[in-house]
């Protein structure tokens, strides 16, 4: 079996296909923060900007690791490092 | 996929062009987009600075028009930088509310039909690099040398490669964050206008409202935030 560059070029999308996987965990953890979010704003209405500004804070840094997925893709996808 | 709707055969461009290249030191540089789109923004934000203070001159008691935005927006500023900075927010003030603007300006600069500087990762690095700088030196002005090192060391000294990888991860990470929301944005909107330029005529708006105006928002937001956050935490002596 021969690994010429069209055969890398789709096992670089199938390996950018499984890199944006990680968004799933990005998506579970800022759903979470903004239901407790929410919960907490229904106990104590009055602190409504602080419990947005703090969720919007925790949001972006849980998204962190989705972008990186998301960065992997578009590497293999655009700059192709693989390919010889 | 033939003459559908989806053209496959469509130039989808998201990419940084040269303008023109030039030889320095025997180096072969590239003027580039971003370059172009950076001038530009520059350029509002110097021409938006220079009539503020004309008009800030002539200033009147009771604000109207254009001192009321200027107003609203220092205010704006002042308040966020305040809340959650305390008594270290006089002292950088200034550096904040301009990173604020600059990025927010880059940021939905896609919708003027400008590519975002802020997609380029070496304006959203150089970024990174400033706050970095910020809080190594705020940590060494405020918890001296000894603090720094015992910083380093915590809890045992058997830690410091790990606290050392800890302090080049902010960097990376604030301007990986930023660059890569907005590369995001860029991307989709690539993809729409190039693939479904037949049927792209008025609903892309709405996209941009989101990938530019939300996300932008956001996260020039996040990005003053964090930087707010990690200089009060250096500059804490406990």
């Amino acid at each position: 079996m021969e690994f010429n560059n069209e055969f890398i070029l789709g096992c670089s999308a199938i390996g950018a296909g499984i890199a944006v996987i990680s968004g799933i965990g990005t998506g579970i953890g800022q759903g979470n923060a903004a239901g407790m979010a929410a919960q907490a704003v229904s106990r104590n209405p009055s602190l409504k900007s602080d419990i947005t500004s703090t969720m919007l804070l925790g949001q972006a840094v849980a998204e962190t690791t989705g972008l990186y997925g998301l960065l992997v893709a578009m590497l293999l996808m655009f700059v192709q490092p693989l390919v010889p | 996929m033939g003459e559908g709707i989806l053209l496959s055969g469509a130039d989808v461009d998201f990419m940084i062009h040269g303008v023109f290249s030039y030889e320095l030191f025997g180096q072969k540089l590239w003027i580039t987009t971003s370059h172009v789109c950076l001038l530009i923004v520059m350029l509002v934000i110097i021409g938006f600075s220079v009539a503020a203070k004309r008009m800030i001159k002539r200033a009147e008691e009771v604000p109207s028009g254009f001192q009321n935005v200027v107003e609203l927006a220092v205010e704006m500023l002042d308040k966020m930088i305040s809340g959650s900075m305390g008594k270290f927010a006089p002292r950088f003030r200034n550096y904040i509310g301009t990173i604020f603007i600059f990025i927010l300006l880059s940021n939905i600069s896609g919708l003027f039909g400008l590519r975002p500087p802020t997609a380029d990762y070496g304006v959203t690095f150089a970024l990174g690099i400033l706050t970095f700088l910020l809080i190594n030196y705020n940590e060494l002005k405020h918890q001296k040398v000894s603090g720094f090192v015992k910083g380093l060391c915590d809890p045992w000294p058997i830690w410091l490669p790990i606290n050392i990888i800890g302090k080049i991860a902010v960097p990376l990470s604030l301007s990986l964050r930023l660059f890569a929301n907005i590369l995001s944005g860029v991307v989709m909107m690539a993809l729409i206008y190039g693939l479904l330029s037949k049927v792209a005529i008025i609903w892309p708006a709405a996209l941009h409202v989101y990938f530019d105006l939300f996300s932008g928002s956001i996260q020039t937001y996040v990005f003053c935030m964090l930087t707010m956050t990690y200089i009060t935490s250096a500059c804490e002596t406990d």
